[in-house]
């Protein structure tokens, strides 16, 4: 098998026997690289992040290290960190096992980087729904303040901050980074304009505020751990460390694996890992990093020059590199790593409605094209899975994406159009065929498959 | 601000036109300071910047400089900077002229984010036009013809939402209206400190509502009707009552206070409307009270006096000027005026002083207000008695002076305007032996027992300027005729003073009135009334300093005894 497992965030996920307590945390060596680090100057523990090439896990892919380089540090405001954990891109599911499992990890890794960042203050959002991830990771706090790792003078260093635990109420866009510091704050999660208020330098209070996935924090442990630029080379270059594809779908083995970055393909993450189609189904679409991420279509062919080798390369999906450069230059992105597959069970019309579903119901309403766009798409694309279609729709659909796209305050409007740019870009046929068909009683495309809308 | 104090002009470069502009001033702004219009809903010059409607998109640039260097990188071909410009378009509203910023207002792009915006911001609008009491002073509308496809796409089922939602005791709101700009809940918030407004539900389904157990209550609430730029607000007294289109602007000011709020008066055939705030960033921004509003509802009142009378006899103004002048001569006699009196008014009403001499005293009108719009000054224009020379002290709350020389005879006459004299502390019973002249809009105890009635007309009727508390020189012009048979009160006095002087009446114009002043008071010796700028005229009263003045602090004003006199806005 080509494909090889590197767990480091997930070393001991689904581990017999391994406990979410401290104390199984420390019989494995946790909190020896806090205690290490706080040896260290806080400038030093940045370098090494800025070297290590970590891009953030949350979907946007930003580097980390320079987005704490951009911190307001001569305001002479106090500086919060804050833990994005509020998972709730459809298809992803990477950052629950770490709360679940082993949330110690998560706090040595936010208490390293609260300390690195010289944070007054470290906040967790959770999504709502996850209840008892929220009542682990509290009582996880509990135990490493018991021991002196969170709180007052931590370790002896001087150094404090404390880490509290903040539930989400159930919506999508208190994720996005600025939504959330609104929610934070009380408010309603609304997303702020940038500029002016970039987290780093207007964020949560008016304050200097790194918001960062909680996979990302806990890879600063491992960065601290093996230092910068030993973690550089793991992975590609500009695409350093390990990524946790969450695979869901049309899959036999449909889960979580842990994949040196660019270290194997997706055909086989998803054949030799995830054990292939369905008996009988044949593959046709992949999302690739969670559902706002463009579409691919299995039997596309992506051509082009590699931006890390310069080399050409003519790939099927089953051939792009698992790594966030390869799949730009395929024109999707890695996002979080939350996979979804398609077979030809699938009604494509049924999927994007599925997903205008989502996104007309969790656009904020703030921002016009976004509010407005959203909502029209899904009940614009409902209306098409229900034999109504019209052959303009298909082109409308595309164009009222391209209204969205880049004209709205956050990445949600990107979220709503995406998709449907790429599903047009790339089932425009299957949609004008069904629409065709609709009249004459076949027009559910997937005779066999489940009904998504 | 530079260091004289003077606003820095910087150059940016829109549609390829270069253009001076105020160095900070936001780009919407400093666009429509040259005269570029860029269409916007959420922006408002005197709220929070909230980015939302994305009307203003456009496309934005910088000049360009070397990463390492900081040089600046220069095209070859025209030899000038070369301009980076942003991937994506991006909204004017939130950002600032500074030097070299360059925009593009038409290209495609621009006009594509422009007619997406129009086509969204309709695809769940009503379109109840017809029936819509913006209609015609609607953003939507405007900006739909100006900047909009001309037709939609959108066929899908709109969303309904209630359509007559009572917010507060004045303002209606139509859900199905509302574009979700929050400028509403931005002033609420940021200027009313009164955060009752807020959005429930999500999406396009978000709805605008007040927080449960509280209501749009405030005296400041038509405001946010006012600045709604669509008709989902709606004043609750103006609703359905006329269509805007017919309804005429006359530039006003606000008599509730010495604020001296500018004013809009909107009419239709002599008959008045509404009152909405006239922006002076000086005075009062771009807001004003709903109690000022309501003020307009004098004009119609039943207690408003039409006729001239002589001991309750219907007759000429001749005869009435004929009588009230035996009556004056037959004296000894003493005056009674106020603030309420425009400049103009105040400075006849001293030639006839000056004519039949009598003490003159004003009646104070003072009341707690609200250290906003509202001041303890409840007339508009006290300080015009002062700088007219009419009184030399503050007004007072009770005539007991008046009354005393009343009840010993000393004085038998009295001119009175507008005041009601029973309520300043002389019994109608004293009154009543007295040879009262009486002028003024409305009948009150002190008419009643008038010897001659002088009516005249109100602030809506006539022309003419109060000083407020600022000492800011500031016209009123007539919004409507008053009623049949009456005339602008300086003719009565114009008429009086002949009469008394024993030639005939010339009728002065302002400017007449004002070529008097400007001789006789140093700080108006360079005011031309026709001069006088729309936003007032700043006097110098720095010689009436040392009086008592009763205003406290408020919006743009800070009472001169204090000395910490910074401004609360
Ligand atoms: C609509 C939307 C939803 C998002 N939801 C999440 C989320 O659930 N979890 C997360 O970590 N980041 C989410 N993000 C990304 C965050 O805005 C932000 O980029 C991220 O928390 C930064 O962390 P990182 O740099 O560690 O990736 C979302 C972004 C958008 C536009
Ligand atoms: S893009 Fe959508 S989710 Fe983001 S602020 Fe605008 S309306 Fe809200
Ligand atoms: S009611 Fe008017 S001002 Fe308020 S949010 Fe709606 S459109 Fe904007
Ligand atoms: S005016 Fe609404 S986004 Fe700029």
């Amino acid at each position: 098998m080509a494909i090889q497992e590197r767990r480091i965030i997930y070393k001991h996920v689904d581990e017999p026997g391994y406990t979410a307590d401290i104390d199984c945390y420390m019989r494995h060596g946790g909190y020896e690289v806090l205690k290490q680090a706080l040896q260290a100057k806080p400038e030093d523990l940045c370098k090494e992040v800025f070297d290590s090439g970590l891009t953030g896990r949350g979907g946007a892919g930003f580097p980390t290290g320079m987005k704490w380089k951009f911190l307001d540090r001569k305001s002479g405001k106090p500086i919060y960190l804050v833990c994005n954990a509020d998972e709730s891109e459809p298809g992803t599911f990477k950052d629950r096992q770490i709360i679940y499992q082993d949330p110690h990890q998560l706090i040595e890794g936010m208490a390293i980087s609260a300390y690195a960042i010289q944070a007054k203050q470290a906040f967790i959002y959770i999504r709502g729904e996850f209840i008892n991830g929220a009542r682990i990771l509290e009582n996880a706090i509990e135990e490493a303040r018991a021991k002196g790792f969170i709180g007052e003078d931590i370790g002896g260093s001087g150094y404090s901050c404390d880490i509290v635990v903040h539930r989400g109420a159930g919506a999508y866009i208190c994720g996005e980074e600025t939504g959330l510091i609104e929610s934070l704050e009380g408010k309603r999660g609304y997303p702020r304009i940038k500029p002016p208020y970039f987290p780093a330098v207007l964020g949560l209070y008016q304050c200097p505020t790194i918001v960062n996935n909680v996979e990302t924090l806990a890879q600063v442990k491992h960065i601290i751990q093996m230092g910068g630029t030993e973690f550089a080379k793991i992975g590609v270059k500009g695409d350093t460390g390990t990524h946790i594809f969450g695979v869901s779908g049309h899959v036999q083995k449909p889960g979580y694996y842990e994949v040196e970055a660019g270290s194997a393909t997706f055909g086989e993450l998803l054949y030799d890992l995830c054990g292939g189609p369905l008996p009988g189904r044949k593959f046709k679409a992949l999302i690739p990093g969670g559902s706002s991420t463009k579409i691919l279509r299995f039997g596309e062919r992506f051509t082009g020059k590699h931006p890390n080798t310069g080399e050409p390369f003519d790939w099927g999906v089953e051939d792009i590199p698992l790594d966030a450069i390869s799949l730009r230059a395929c024109g999707t992105f890695l996002g979080t790593g939350g996979a979804i597959v398609m077979d030809d069970s699938t009604d494509m019309m049924e999927a994007i409605a599925n997903l205008m579903a989502f996104y007309g119901h969790e656009s904020c309403g703030q921002c016009t094209p976004c509010r407005e766009g959203s909502l029209w798409l899904n009940k614009m694309t409902t209306r098409m899975c229900s034999g109504r279609a019209r052959t303009e729709d298909v082109d409308l659909m595309k164009n009222i994406a391209d209204q969205i796209e880049g004209r709205t305050i956050c990445a949600h409007g990107e979220a709503v159009a995406w998709p449907t740019q790429s599903h047009y870009n790339k089932f425009k046929d299957e949609y004008l065929d069904k629409i065709a068909r609709q009249g004459d009683g076949r027009g559910r495309y997937n005779p066999n498959g489940y009904p998504l809308i | 601000m530079s260091d004289n104090g003077q606003t820095k002009m910087v150059p940016i470069n829109i549609d390829g036109k270069d253009f001076e502009v105020p160095e900070g001033m936001n780009l919407v702004d400093a666009c429509e300071s040259v005269g570029v219009e860029v269409p916007h809903y959420c922006y408002h010059t005197h709220l929070s910047v909230s980015g939302n409607c994305r009307m203003c998109l456009v496309e934005m640039g910088t000049p360009m400089r070397d990463r390492a260097t900081g040089e600046p990188i220069m095209d070859d071909e025209t030899g000038k900077q070369k301009i980076g410009w942003m991937p994506k378009p991006a909204i004017a509203c939130a950002s600032k002229a500074a030097p070299g910023v360059h925009i593009k207002t038409q290209s495609e792009l621009t006009k594509s984010c422009r007619e997406g915006v129009m086509e969204f911001l309709l695809a769940n609008h009503p379109l109840d036009c017809p029936i819509c009491d913006q209609a015609g002073e609607c953003r939507l509308q405007e900006f739909a013809t100006d900047y909009g496809r001309g037709f939609s796409r959108y066929v899908e089922e709109k969303n309904v939402k209630p359509k007559r939602t009572v917010l507060g005791p004045r303002v209606t709101l139509d859900n199905e209206r509302c574009i979700l700009c929050s400028r509403c809940v931005r002033f609420c918030a940021e200027i009313d400190k009164n955060p009752v407004l807020g959005f429930t539900e999500r999406g396009s389904h978000s709805t605008l509502t007040c927080y449960p157990g509280t209501q749009l209550d405030s005296n400041y609430s038509l405001n946010t009707v006012d600045i709604c730029p669509v008709g989902a607000l709606t004043s609750t007294d103006f609703r359905f009552k006329m269509r805007v289109w017919f309804l005429k602007p006359t530039k006003s000011i606000c008599t509730e206070s010495s604020a001296g709020v500018n004013t809009e008066v909107w009419s239709r055939e002599g008959k008045l409307y509404r009152v909405t705030p006239r922006r002076n960033d000086e005075v009062n921004d771009s807001w004003m009270t709903d109690s000022g509003r309501m003020l307009y509802k004098m004009v119609e009142s039943e207690a408003r006096m039409q006729r001239f009378r002589i001991d309750g006899q219907v007759c000429t103004l001749g005869n009435a000027v004929l009588r009230a002048r035996e009556l004056i001569q037959l004296g000894p006699v003493a005056y009674v005026a106020s603030g309420h009196l425009s400049v103009e008014e105040q400075a006849m009403l001293r030639k006839l002083v000056e004519k039949e001499p009598g003490s003159v005293t004003f009646v104070g009108h003072t009341k707690e207000g609200d250290g906003r719009l509202i001041t303890n000054d409840r007339t508009p224009n006290v300080r015009g008695g002062l700088v007219t020379g009419l009184i030399k002290e503050l007004p007072v709350a009770e005539l007991d002076k008046l009354r005393r020389q009343l009840e010993s005879g000393e004085i038998k006459t009295v001119v009175c305007y507008g005041e009601d004299l029973t309520k300043a502390g002389i019994p109608s019973e004293l009154l009543k032996k007295a040879n009262l002249v009486y002028l003024g809009t409305h009948r009150n105890a002190t008419s009643d027992v008038a010897r001659v009635l002088l009516p005249t007309l109100t602030v809506f009727e006539k022309t003419g300027t109060f000083i407020n508390q600022q000492f800011r020189l500031q016209k009123f012009y007539q919004a409507v005729p008053g009623p049949a048979g009456l005339m602008p009160d300086v003719y009565i006095l114009d008429a009086l003073l002949a009469e008394c002087a024993g030639g005939a009446p010339c009728r002065p114009t302002l400017e007449q009135i004002w070529q008097d002043l400007a001789a006789k008071v140093d700080i108006l010796a360079e005011v031309k009334f026709n001069k006088i700028p729309e936003t007032g005229l700043l006097l110098d009263g720095s010689a009436y300093a040392g009086l008592p003045f009763c205003e406290g602090s408020g919006w743009h004003f800070e009472p001169q005894r204090e000395l910490a006199a910074t401004s609360k806005f």
